[in-house]
């Protein structure tokens, strides 16, 4: 049995595509059999940042209609052994997912898989409801932000209700936090809420902090994986995450800011 | 106060003042939640009707559901002004 882990947000451009794929490509890395699958259905974008928008031949939409099977429509990561990804349609029929759709493609990666990394599109409307709809745990990712904060919180509310783990009165979903485009620097002279501002406020547990990194614009230029460049801190910092998701304990980086001499003659 | 204290604390409020107003509306609205979708108008309403007899701020109605057991308990709470 696959476990099925959604990527989620509420506001857009967070860096749930970022982080979906680095941590799906973290989970093959590994060991673990992993697909993840692009929710985004009019807008695709996945496949871009994972490097193999030239080899979609058919989609998410095409296997639930019956167009193609599954093995048609997979692509094999050709970096990393046990990676596959599912790409999403770019139809403008924004209905074009089913709920019995989504579970009859989920219930057969399940059989073949470790993982299920659902990548979630922007906003509370019917995408994202499916993309969370089987989850087991939830990644939420929050930009220290007032906006991506209340959204994650709204985010929250929908998990613990709107699931089939909720609906079926099972255990609830698991909600790890994961704070993005995290700049220490900014932190340090107030102007940006830090860390441990945004788990108070949505009291969840920290997966990992990722930073504002450069590493993130170059990887996505290339086509790869961030969590790839493992000699970045974004990188870095994915790799962590991955580790503690699969029960490793490891201390939070990247909290601090690189003092340059600046911050050194200011600071003492 | 030297002159690059000033300025830290200044910013100090920008990151802090962030914090306070998430910190209120997210309470507010984790109260709705799980309510009916008709809360957020009742709200408005019983503070348009509480307004023709006094001057309240926005937030003066407090509104949320709380489950008891088998109950639903609508509660509802009203700041007066001070004077
Ligand atoms: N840690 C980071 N540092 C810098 N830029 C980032 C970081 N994470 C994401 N980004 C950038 O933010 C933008 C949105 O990221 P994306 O992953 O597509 O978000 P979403 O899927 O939530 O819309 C992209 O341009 C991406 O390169
Ligand atoms: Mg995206």
């Amino acid at each position: 049995m696959a476990r099925i882990v959604v990527v989620t947000s509420g506001k857009g451009g967070v860096g749930k595509t970022t982080t979906s794929a680095a941590f799906a490509a973290g989970l093959a890395q590994a060991g673990h059999r992993t697909v993840v699958i692009d929710f985004d259905v009019g807008l695709r974008n996945l496949d871009l940042i994972m490097g193999c928008e030239r080899r979609v031949v058919y989609d998410f939409v095409n296997v639930i209609n019956g167009e193609a099977n599954l093995n048609q429509a997979l692509i094999r990561d050709k970096r990393v052994d046990g990676l596959e990804i599912l790409p999403a349609s770019q139809t403008r029929d924004k209905d074009a997912l089913t709920f019995e759709g989504v579970e009859a493609v989920l219930t057969q990666l399940a059989e073949t898989h470790d993982y299920i990394v659902c990548d979630s599109p922007a906003g509370i409307e019917r995408g994202a409801h499916l993309a969370m709809y089987f989850a087991d745990d939830a990644l939420v990712v929050t930009n220290p932000e007032v906006s991506s904060v209340r959204d994650s919180d709204r985010v929250l509310g929908l998990l613990a209700s709107k699931t089939r783990r909720a609906e079926q009165g099972e255990p609830p979903v698991s909600e790890h936090l994961v704070v993005t485009r995290y700049a220490p620097s900014r932190v340090g002279k107030g102007e940006m809420l830090s860390v441990e501002d945004i788990r108070e406020i949505l009291s969840i547990d920290l997966l990992g902090v990722i930073p504002e990194s450069t590493a993130v614009l170059n990887a996505s230029n290339a086509g790869v994986p961030v969590i790839l460049e493992d000699k970045t801190d974004a990188g870095q910092a994915y790799a962590d995450v991955v580790a503690r998701y699969l029960g490793e304990q490891r201390e939070h980086r990247f909290l601090d800011e690189k003092k340059g001499l600046f911050g050194r003659l200011f600071k003492g | 106060m030297g002159f690059l204290d000033y300025f830290r604390s200044e910013k100090k409020r920008s990151a802090s003042l962030a914090k306070e107003r998430l910190q209120v509306i997210v309470a507010r609205e984790r109260g709705h939640r799980g309510g009916p979708d008709y809360l957020p108008a009742l709200q408005q309403e019983i503070l348009g009707v509480i307004r023709k007899y006094i001057e309240v701020d926005d937030d003066a109605v407090r509104i949320q559901v709380e489950r008891e057991g088998d109950c639903e308990v609508l509660e509802l709470n009203v700041t007066l002004p001070e004077d």
